[in-house]
């Protein structure tokens, strides 16, 4: 259970950052928070032969908080995002899914864009970005690019980064009405068997004009859902859950594992799409 | 190798290890700082947690060189003239069965109480969620972290 031995960089800029990356190529890989990677190196599940510490990376750390959105830096922490008020206030579903993200003393290292690149189909992070349709911000020597969230999750645990690219931030777009998330997992901090992010906004007659989940741990990246049209433009009271929970469950594609058969996770993902819509038209 | 140096319990260590000695093992094998107890190396049962500058972390998921001219405190740190009242409120209300999980758990609850003086219930499992009890002790564990929580409020009045 110890790492394999690898050639240790700490750049102290994104330049040095990249020009790291670019020369190591397909065998570099960066490490922020190492909340994932390290199990990954302890396991011998990876074994990159060039490891880029951008812990001392300056300007990565950052958190700002406008009325579009939340942009979050490479080395922001879980913890860090999920205690700032600006943040949160702007955007409560980070609080929300940050709540779900293993446990306090694992969210002090791991990082918000780390759990982004790590891109893990149960991980709440890629679905929040997912659902709002944010982006993640690459640098390379050749300069930066903005991916949509839509094409940044291209199957598990595998994103759009390049080798040659950092993840410097991640922007979270603003949601004008209410959200959650909720999720089923065997233990409290453990990945979930199922788990579902909702974004809803109520018209003024708090019928639903808008409604889109995000679920995760049913297919090779969080599946993105618009509920618009099977929300078929109620009040949540006289709301026909059978036509909005279908409309989920013919668009997962769940597995079984040791930890749920494949209809099991299915059930589960209809009973929180449910309960998501439901807080989420309450917030 | 890389030379690196560590405040550990507010002593500064000096120390050269691989890039890839985990800060568990840098604790252990390199400062003979044994307290910091190693379970599962990849930060599922919270044995090894420490403070980093005040905050608890897995030193068995944070390498050595990445925390180098940072603050670890160990549970050899925690009580600087005896045992520290989270330490006692362990031993009152056999907080501790085997003792393999102790260090971990004692670490995480001084940083907990320190952010939350007066947990409920509901924050103290949630604040020592990450830490596992093979023993299953948990309901003592509890009772520490709340009577913990007691010693500190007399303490500091």
């Amino acid at each position: 259970m110890k790492p394999p031995p690898f050639d240790y960089h700490a750049p102290v800029s994104v330049a040095e950052a990249v020009e790291v990356l670019a020369e190591a190529g397909a065998h570099g890989k960066v490490l922020a928070g190492g909340q994932s990677l390290i199990p990954m190196l302890n396991m011998r599940l990876a074994a990159p032969a060039h490891l880029v510490d951008i812990n001392r990376v300056a300007g990565l750390g950052e958190i700002s908080a406008g009325p579009d959105g939340v942009r979050v830096g490479a080395l922001a922490r879980h913890s860090q995002v999920e205690r700032s008020p600006d943040a949160c206030g702007t955007l409560p579903l980070l609080r929300q899914a940050l709540k779900l993200v293993a446990h306090p003393v694992i969210r002090n290292r791991g990082t918000v864009v780390g759990s982004l690149v790590h891109a893990d189909p149960s991980a709440e992070l890629p679905a929040v970005l997912a659902l709002l349709g944010g982006s993640v911000r690459l640098a390379s020597r050749g300069g930066e690019r903005e991916v949509a969230a839509a094409d940044f999750f291209t199957g598990p645990l595998e994103s759009a980064t390049r080798p040659g690219e950092l993840a410097v931030s991640a922007f979270f777009p603003a949601w004008p009405g209410g959200t959650a998330f909720v999720e089923v997992a065997r233990r409290h901090g453990d990945f979930a068997m199922a788990g579902v992010a909702a974004a809803v906004r109520l018209d003024d007659d708090l019928r639903v004009a808008e409604a889109r989940v995000a679920c995760i741990s049913v297919g090779p990246a969080p599946v993105v859902v618009d509920l618009t049209a099977a929300c078929g433009n109620r009040p949540v009271a006289s709301m026909d859950w059978r036509a909005v929970v279908s409309a989920v469950q013919e668009r997962i594609e769940p597995e079984a594992d040791i930890h749920a058969t494949a209809e099991y996770r299915r059930h589960l993902t209809g009973v929180l799409v449910e309960r998501a819509v439901r807080a989420a038209a309450d917030a | 190798m890389h030379d690196i140096t560590l405040v550990v319990n507010g002593v500064p260590r000096e120390v050269r290890v691989p890039a890839r000695r985990l800060l568990s093992d840098c604790l252990r094998h390199d400062l003979g700082l044994t307290g910091t107890h190693v379970g599962c190396e990849h930060g599922v049962c919270g044995a090894c947690t420490v403070l980093l500058d005040g905050e608890p972390i897995r030193s068995c998921l944070t390498f050595a060189v990445t925390v180098s001219g940072r603050e670890i405190t160990t549970v050899e740190g925690l009580g600087a003239d005896g045992p520290s009242p989270v330490q006692r409120a362990f031993a009152e209300c056999h907080g501790l069965q085997c003792g393999f999980c102790t260090p971990g758990f004692l670490c995480t609850t001084t940083a907990f109480l320190r952010d939350n003086p007066a947990p409920t219930d509901e924050e103290v499992l949630e604040g020592i969620s990450g830490n596992l009890c093979r023993c299953t002790g948990y309901q003592n564990i509890i009772k520490s972290v709340h009577r913990a929580a007691e010693l500190l409020a007399e303490e500091s009045s």
